[in-house]
């Protein structure tokens, strides 16, 4: 039955959002292989420092939990609900309207009740009730309380690695309830058990000693800028100088590692530099802070406050004035919303200012960090670049608005008027699957590990419908957007529900469009592909 | 405790609301206040016990009006055996003809309208 | 099963109050002390309950975004779907309030030919919803006729609107015909809708079925079997103004929706029923989209390990010495 073996056709078929008989305080999982993450291994655990690590897995019967397990659940719980409003409020006031059921990608796509985002919750409120509130402990199941149980502990494993954090439900829910602040809290408390993530706590203990999540060292790290300039200098015949760790530079520029590691990644990063170069900014990388995304926030605050640290120390080390971020999602969640609470003030930096256009970014004077999206479209405006959007004619472009750029942070139309500058061709999915109302890739929170393919590939459904909607319509070829996951997770995933669509950053479309002075004529576009009215002639 | 000021401010302001009436009634001083209908007749009884008129006076007009103005029907035998001719301004208001003692002080009270004087005249008593 | 149980539960309240009123005759229990009761509870309690949400902090700032941020001065932003300011937030909070803006975006999604997501609008829920809560309100608002003298002009305006159409004598309100068709509406889908169904539990049932009860036995008062209202005026302002008295020709129906709005407005804070004073403390809809331009403090924020930048280059000195990159110490 798992996705991969199976055509999409037979997979649709599986969906029923018809729920089937018993109730949900009843039911147990099964760990299926495609549906559930692997566990990270004990010195990964050890070298954080983390709480109870041991080798299990979660197909296995006996997860070796602590033998006070249910007490150190009962007491994070506890403790939890004295340290988050939201925690207890949204398990409070919940009137199970039912609005939220079919909001939530993983329900559109399994029409598994327990992903609706109201049941979802009620996995952990139910035991909310029983233990924390008078009408449970008196009623019990009458009152929809339950025991916690080692199956339940199982179940919050299953379907709390089976919600994003992509906060559509809280869109539609009428009090704003965010089943996003109950997963956290739920991943929290199984992370105090050991029951974590391999593909979560990997990530971040590179990202812990290395600096970023893919473990390239510094030395590393060099070797890529290096390609780099050596890929931008074969295509433009330009070479264009990048910094890493210099002291002094104006900007410090942090990107997701795998914007300069992965595919169709890298060809962002080409444009990165290119656009730098083109306007002549002073700024520079770090290999210590070589890191936008945090993998600790899907773990629990705590780690991804110790990830997110080395970001503010990093700019007082290298005394730049400000910082830049890259093209990335959850990273920006963090950067938006987080950040300046975790390690702020960041009182030694300054406002940040646009040294080209003399902008000054007020939305960033705290933080003092600035969106790619905000920078550019800044230059755009103000005509501070000469673009030829025709290159990018090859391209019949959508964009995907990724999770927490519209729901965290608010960035709905710089990237769209980036890409109408930059490129011909670009047509909107319908309006039911963007901007407040995006559908998420399948894969952010943590859980696009290859093993966890169906689960991605029933999540990322409804994005990959609408993206059939307007390739059917319109021939649209490219998705763009503007976050690090998507572009690793979206390309398979489009590849099995809509073959025949690539995925792109946005400022690969603008070092496409971008014409650099002295440049040489281009031929092919960052991807060494010939331009469009090139093929078949010169010499690619 | 976080935000309290805005919070414990919404609380009174919530508390302040919902116990208005409490001030209000306080402030007019008509808290104990209870109509006391003027009943000026030498008649001891009415046309069916005080509690049934009480309660549903409405019913019995509405159905007097029925019976008068669609069946031409005038005659109405009351629960005790006996005639009373089907009239407001000539059966009841022979007794209650003070409107503004009788029938408005509750109708006041209850905050009911009448629309019985859109029709009728109220007869006229020294 | 979980239907029959809250209805079964509703069934008990009145006749606990028909046992209580009609065959024992404690008029004064059920129409003075039990409502003492039942309102200390109802503010007690809820005045427990949001200091209590109140004692936990906002660690971190959460709003959900559902529109363009404030960036660049040449893109509008929406201060509405994403305040940058107080009256941005005040806005977003009324129309949620007063309007259910979010359950108005509401669509339902269907899976066609097991191949196309079909997204239809789907307002009916936000439609009864909001039905239901402004009956709701303009009918609690009209029984302040039975808390206030003089009776305020206001009062008496709200009811003749309500009025209006005459349906019979005395009038069927307006809000009386809707909050019961509403009413039917919200409980219908959750017997019906499957997946309503699924994640309804009995005090949803309850809920609802002991608003309906409410309602019912208020219509059957005002349409059929009508008790002296006066009567029923005296005794409320008697309890209002702590001198009650429990004044003679109410019927037994009246004593039986006394009990049940009691028991409502007892229940009320330890139940769902809170989420009205609750949406306001909603981290995700009352604080502003400006967490780049404020610094949002956590009380309880504390040091964590980190993984410094000295011990960073302690690993791995000679590396970026080879790789030409700057160094802190040169060894």
């Amino acid at each position: 039955m798992s996705a991969e073996a199976l055509g999409p056709k037979e997979v649709l078929k599986t969906i029923d959002y018809k729920p089937v008989k018993r109730s949900w305080l009843e039911l147990t999982v099964e760990f299926r292989k495609g549906t559930y993450l692997y566990t990270p291994p004990r010195k990964l655990l050890d070298y954080l420092g983390l709480p109870n690590p041991r080798k299990w897995l979660p197909s296995e019967k006996d997860w070796q939990l602590p033998e006070n397990w249910r007490q150190i659940i009962l007491e994070g719980m506890k403790d939890r609900l004295s340290k988050y409003r939201s925690f207890q409020l949204f398990l409070d006031i919940c009137v199970r309207c039912g609005a939220c059921a079919d909001k939530c990608p993983f329900f559109i796509g399994s029409g598994d009740p327990k992903n609706m985002p109201v049941l979802r919750t009620e996995l952990l409120r139910s035991v909310y009730r029983k233990y924390f509130t008078t009408s449970g402990k008196l009623f019990g199941k009458l009152a929809g309380a339950r025991e916690l149980t080692e199956d339940v502990v199982k179940e919050w494993f299953y379907y709390f690695y089976q919600c994003t954090e992509c906060r559509r439900c809280s869109v539609f829910c009428v009090y704003g309830i965010d089943t996003c602040e109950i997963t956290m809290m739920a991943r929290e408390l199984l992370n105090s058990l050991g029951c974590g993530v391999n593909w979560i706590v990997d990530p971040a203990a590179k990202c812990y000693r290395l600096g970023n999540h893919l473990g390239l060292p510094p030395h590393g790290f060099k070797g890529v800028i290096d390609t780099a300039i050596e890929d931008i200098r074969e295509i433009t015949g330009i070479k264009v100088e990048v910094s890493l760790n210099r002291k002094g530079a104006e900007v410090l520029f942090v990107v997701p590692s795998a914007d300069y590691f992965a595919s169709p990644h890298w060809f962002t990063f080409l444009g990165y530099l290119m656009l730098f170069h083109e306007i002549g900014l002073d700024y520079t990388f770090s290999t210590y802070a070589s890191e936008g995304g945090n993998f600790g926030f899907f773990h629990s605050a705590e780690l991804a406050k110790r990830l997110n640290a080395k970001m503010y120390a990093e700019a007082k080390r290298l005394k730049v004035k400000w910082i830049l971020g890259g093209e990335c999602g959850h990273m920006w969640r963090v950067l938006h919303q987080y950040m300046d609470t975790y390690n702020g003030p960041a009182d030694f930096l300054e406002e940040p200012v646009s040294p080209i256009t003399g902008t000054k970014f007020e939305n960033a004077k705290s933080t003092k960090m600035v969106h790619i999206c905000e920078f550019t479209a800044d230059l755009i405006y103000h005509n501070k670049l000469k673009l030829e959007p025709s290159r990018n004619d090859r391209w019949k472009v959508t964009f995907h608005d990724s999770c927490n750029m519209t729901r965290a942070v608010g960035l709905f139309e710089e990237p769209r008027y980036i890409i109408k500058n930059v490129c011909n061709y670009f047509y909107e999915m319908p309006e039911n699957t963007i901007k407040e109302r995006t559908f998420c890739c399948g894969s952010g929170s943590g859980i696009g590990a290859d093993e966890h393919l169906e689960v991605r590939l029933r999540g990322g459904f409804p994005r990959a419908n609408a993206v059939k909607y307007v390739r059917e319509r319109y021939g649209v070829n490219l998705l763009a957007c503007i976050c690090a996951i998507d572009k690793a997770t979206l390309p398979p995933l489009l590849q099995y529900w809509v073959p025949g669509v690539e995925v792109a950053g946005v400022h690969e479309l603008v070092g496409n469009a971008l014409v650099m002075k002295g440049e040489k004529p281009r031929v092919t576009d960052l991807r060494f592909q010939p331009l469009k009215g090139e093929e078949g002639e010169g010499d690619v | 405790m976080y935000d309290a000021d805005k919070i414990i401010t919404g609380l009174i302001i919530f508390l302040c609301l919902i116990t208005f009436p409490i001030y209000y009634n306080i402030a007019t001083g008509k808290a104990a206040y209870r109509p006391e209908p003027k009943i000026v007749t030498e008649e001891k009884q009415c046309v069916e016990s005080k509690g049934y008129m009480r309660a549903k006076h409405m019913d019995l007009l509405e159905e007097w009006r029925e019976s008068v103005v669609r069946e031409g029907k005038r005659v109405y035998v009351a629960s005790d055996g006996k005639q009373y001719t089907m009239s407001l301004v000539d059966t009841c208001m022979r007794c209650h003809w003070n409107k503004a003692e009788f029938c408005d002080l509750c109708h006041n009270y209850v905050g009911i309208r009448l629309n019985c004087w859109s029709c009728h005249t109220l007869p006229k008593r020294d | 099963m979980k239907v029959l149980y809250s209805l079964l539960a509703v069934i008990v309240l009145v006749l606990v109050a028909y046992v209580g009123v009609g065959l024992l005759g404690l008029h004064s229990l059920f129409g003075v002390m039990i409502p003492y009761a039942a309102g200390a509870v109802f503010i007690v309690g809820l005045v427990y309950r949001v200091l209590k949400w109140a004692k936990a902090p906002v660690p971190f700032h959460i709003p959900t975004v559902c529109g363009q941020q404030k960036s660049l001065p040449w893109i509008k932003a929406n201060n509405i779907e994403s305040p940058h300011n107080t009256w941005g937030v005040i806005a977003r909070l009324a129309l949620e309030v007063l309007l259910f803006r979010s359950l108005f975006r509401n669509e339902r999604v269907e899976l066609r030919r097991s191949e196309k997501l079909i997204f239809g609008g789907n307002k009916y829920l936000w439609l009864g919803g909001l039905a239901f809560h402004w009956c709701l309100f303009i009918i609690l608002f009209r029984h302040l006729i039975y808390f206030m003298e003089p009776v305020p002009s206001v009062v008496l305006f709200v009811q003749d609107m309500d009025g209006i159409f005459e349906f019979a004598v005395p009038t069927l309100f307006l809000t009386d015909l809707v909050i019961l068709i509403a009413l039917t509406y919200l409980f219908l889908r959750r017997v019906i809708y499957s997946q309503i169904r699924y994640i309804s539990l009995s005090s949803d049932y309850f809920a609802v079925l002991l608003i309906l009860g409410v309602v019912i036995s208020g219509v059957l008062i005002r349409l059929f079997y009508k008790v002296d209202i006066a009567a029923v005026k005296e005794l409320a302002m008697g309890v209002i103004s702590f001198r009650p008295t429990v004044p003679e020709g109410i019927s037994l129906l009246f004593y039986i929706k006394l009990f049940l709005v009691s028991t409502l407005v007892a229940y009320f804070p330890f139940s769902k029923l809170v989420h009205g004073a609750g949406i306001l403390l909603s981290p995700t809809r009352n604080l502003k989209n400006n967490s780049r331009m404020r610094r949002h403090i956590n009380p309880w924020d504390y040091p964590v390990k980190v993984h410094t930048y000295e011990k960073y280059e302690e690993e791995f000195r000679e590396a970026m010495k080879e790789a030409g990159l700057p160094l802190e110490k040169e060894n």
